[in-house]
C-alpha cells in the first residue's frame, strides 16, 4: 500500500492535467466553454484530494481551516462582484495566486533553514525565482486592482529617476540572491522579499487605464509562471504543468492586446501613454471642420429609418453601466426592421473581452458581436455607426497621421459608414491624449451626454416613430 | 540534477502545449479564458497544502502555509465560480 500510494497520487495528477488541457481546449468555443470550465474545476478538486492523501501531509488541521476559509471567501466574492468590475476581480484573484506561490517558497525556505541541512543550490534558485515572480505578481496585481477599483488614480504615476530606482532594485535582488546561494541568511532573505514586493508596485504604477488590458494579461501570465516556479521548489509536476499552461495563455493574450494597440510590450511598460509629457501634441488645431451636434430625437430618426446600424461600445459604456439600455434600444431598432450588429475592438474596455462580457450580461446574443477584422469590410455598407463612449479605437488618424502616437493602431473604421453618431460626455480626448478627427468629419454627428441617459432618450424617441 | 532536467522538460513541453491549445480562442471568450486560467493558476494550493501540513506542530512554515492555502483557495474557488457565472450568460440568439 505504501508503495502504491505515491504512484497513485502521480496518476491522479496526470488525470487532473488532462482535465485542465481538455477544459482549456473547450474554452475556445462559446458552446463548450462552460463545460470546459467545469472540467477544469473537477481537475483541480482531484489534484487537491490526491495531495491530501500524500504521506508528507502530517497534519490536517491547518489545511482544513485554510480550505474552508478560502472556499467561503472565494464563493462570496465570485457571487458578489458586478460584471463591470470583472477586470479588478481578475486582478485581485491573480494577486492572491501570486502571493500563495511566494509564500510556498518562503515556507519551504524556512523549513529547510530550520532543518539545518544545507539547501541544494537548484532548490535555492527555484525558491528565489518563485519569490521574485510571486511577489511581483502579488503587489503588481493589487496595484492594478486599486487603479481599476478607483482606490488609486488610474492615471500613470511617474517620478523622476524611476528607471534608476528600478535598476537599483533589480541589482539589489540579484546581489542578494547571489549571497543567499552561498549563505543561509534570513535577514537578506527578507530583504529580497521586500525588494520583489516594491518592484511589483513600481512596475504597475506608471501604467494608465487604457493600457490595463496588457497589464492584466501579463500579470495573468506571471501568476501561472509563479505557480510553475513553486512547482520547481516542491518538485511537483502538477504545479509545473498547470503553471506553464496559464503562463502560455496569459502570454498569448498579452501579445494579442499589444498587437491591437500597435505597441510593443516594452513601450507599454516603460513609456506611460497619456502621462502628458511623452505625448507629442498631434496638432489639434490642424483639424479642419466643425462639430455637428444633434439631440436624441434626431439620432433616433437617423437610426430608426436606417437599414443597418452597427453599435461600437467603448469603456464609456461600461462606466455609465449603459449595456442594458443599449440592448433595449437595439431591440426596438430590430422591431422597426433595422439590422443591428455590435463591433468590438480587442482593447475596448479594461481587460481582454471586457465588452463581450458586459453585452452578454445584458442578454445580447454573442452571434451579434463582430470582431474588428470581420466588421471593418462591412462599414461602407452600414447606414449608421453608433459609437458609445469609445474614442482612440475609432480615430481615423491612426491610418493617416504618421506623427500621431496612435499611428498604425488597428481601428474600427466607423468613418467609412454612411453616417456616424458619437455619444460622448464632452470633447475630452481619449486615453492616448490625441484629438479625434472623426468628430469633425462631415458625416459625423455628436450626441453629448451620459451614455445611459442618451441611449434611454433615443429608445423613447424610437418608440414614437 | 536529473530531477531538475526532467522538470524543465515538463515545463517546456507544457508551455508549448499551452500555446497550441489557447491560440485560437475567439475574443468573445477572452475574459472567461483569463479568469478560468487564473483559477487554474491557483494550483499553487497544492504546494501550499504540502507546506501547511508538513509538521504536527505549528511553526512559522505551517502558518505561512496556512495563509498560502487560504489565498490560493480564494483564487481557485472564486476564479472557477465567477467564470461559470460569466459563461452562463453567453447565449445564442433565442429563436
Amino acid at each position: 500500500m505504501a508503495d502504491f500510494l505515491p504512484s497513485g497520487i502521480q496518476l491522479a495528477y496526470l488525470v487532473a492535467v488532462g482535465l485542465f488541457i481538455v477544459g482549456l481546449k473547450q474554452m475556445s468555443s462559446p458552446a463548450t466553454a462552460r463545460q470546459g470550465n467545469i472540467l477544469g474545476s473537477v481537475g483541480m478538486l482531484l489534484a487537491v484530494v490526491a495531495t491530501l492523501i500524500d504521506q508528507h501531509v502530517l497534519s490536517y488541521t491547518m489545511t482544513a481551516i485554510g480550505l474552508a476559509i478560502g472556499s467561503l471567501l472565494g464563493a462570496w466574492v465570485a457571487y458578489a462582484v458586478a460584471m463591470t468590475d470583472m477586470p479588478q476581480m481578475v486582478g485581485f484573484l491573480n494577486g492572491l495566486g501570486g502571493l500563495s506561490s511566494a509564500l510556498v517558497a518562503v515556507g519551504e525556505y524556512w523549513r529547510l533553514t530550520n532543518s539545518g541541512a544545507t539547501i541544494d543550490p537548484i532548490v535555492n534558485i527555484s525558491i528565489l525565482l518563485s519569490i521574485l515572480i510571486g511577489n511581483v505578481t502579488f503587489t503588481g496585481s493589487m496595484v492594478a486592482f486599486a487603479k481599476l477599483q478607483g482606490i488609486m488614480p488610474g492615471t500613470p504615476l511617474k517620478f523622476r529617476g524611476q528607471q534608476w530606482v528600478n535598476s537599483a532594485l533589480v541589482a539589489g535582488f540579484v546581489l542578494g540572491s547571489g549571497w543567499l546561494l552561498f549563505h543561509t541568511d534570513p535577514a537578506v532573505f527578507l530583504g529580497i522579499n521586500a525588494i520583489a514586493l516594491v518592484v511589483g508596485v513600481l512596475l504597475v504604477i506608471p501604467i494608465g487605464g487604457g493600457d490595463m488590458p496588457v497589464v492584466i494579461s501579463l500579470l495573468n501570465s506571471f501568476s501561472g509562471l509563479a505557480g510553475s516556479a513553486a512547482g520547481f521548489v516542491v518538485m511537483n509536476n502538477m504545479l509545473i504543468v498547470a503553471g506553464a499552461l496559464v503562463g502560455a495563455s496569459g502570454l498569448i493574450l498579452t501579445q494579442i492586446m499589444c498587437k491591437a494597440m500597435n505597441r510593443s510590450l516594452l513601450s507599454v511598460l516603460f513609456s506611460g501613454f497619456g502621462s502628458g509629457e511623452t505625448i507629442v501634441s498631434a496638432d489639434g488645431s490642424a483639424i479642419q471642420g466643425t462639430i455637428r451636434q444633434v439631440d436624441a430625437e434626431e439620432a433616433a430618426m437617423m437610426m430608426g429609418y436606417a437599414r443597418s446600424v452597427v453599435i461600437v461600445p467603448g469603456y464609456g459604456m461600461a462606466v455609465a453601466q449603459a449595456q442594458h439600455a443599449v440592448r433595449e434600444m437595439a431591440e426596438i431598432l430590430e422591431r422597426l426592421g433595422v439590422e443591428v450588429k455590435y463591433a468590438i475592438h480587442p482593447v475596448a474596455g479594461r481587460m481582454p473581452g471586457h465588452m463581450n462580457v458586459l453585452l452578454a450580461e445584458a442578454n445580447v446574443p454573442y452571434s451579434q458581436l463582430y470582431d474588428m477584422e470581420d466588421i471593418n469590410p462591412q462599414f461602407p455598407y452600414v447606414d449608421v455607426a453608433l459609437v458609445i463612449g469609445a474614442n482612440d479605437v475609432v480615430n481615423p488618424s491612426a491610418r493617416t497621421a504618421v506623427d500621431s502616437p496612435i499611428y498604425g493602431m488597428p481601428i474600427l473604421e466607423v468613418d467609412r459608414a454612411k453616417q456616424t453618431i458619437v455619444i460622448k460626455r464632452g470633447m475630452s480626448k481619449g486615453f492616448a491624449g490625441v484629438e479625434n478627427e472623426l468628430f469633425f468629419k462631415e458625416k459625423t454627428v455628436m450626441l453629448f451626454g451620459s451614455a445611459r441617459e442618451m441611449i434611454t432618450q433615443v429608445a423613447n424617441a424610437l418608440k414614437q416613430l | 540534477m536529473e530531477n531538475i532536467i526532467s522538470a524543465l522538460f515538463v515545463f517546456v513541453l507544457a508551455s508549448f502545449a499551452g500555446f497550441e491549445i489557447i491560440n485560437k480562442v475567439p475574443p468573445t471568450l477572452h475574459t472567461p479564458l483569463m479568469s478560468g486560467s487564473n483559477a487554474i493558476s491557483g494550483i499553487s494550493v497544492i504546494g501550499a497544502i504540502l507546506v501547511a501540513s508538513s509538521s504536527e506542530n505549528t511553526t512559522l512554515a505551517t502558518i505561512l502555509g496556512l495563509i498560502a492555502v487560504i489565498c490560493a483557495t480564494i483564487n481557485v474557488v472564486g476564479g472557477f465560480l465567477v467564470t461559470d457565472r460569466m459563461l452562463q450568460m453567453f447565449k445564442k440568439k433565442e429563436s
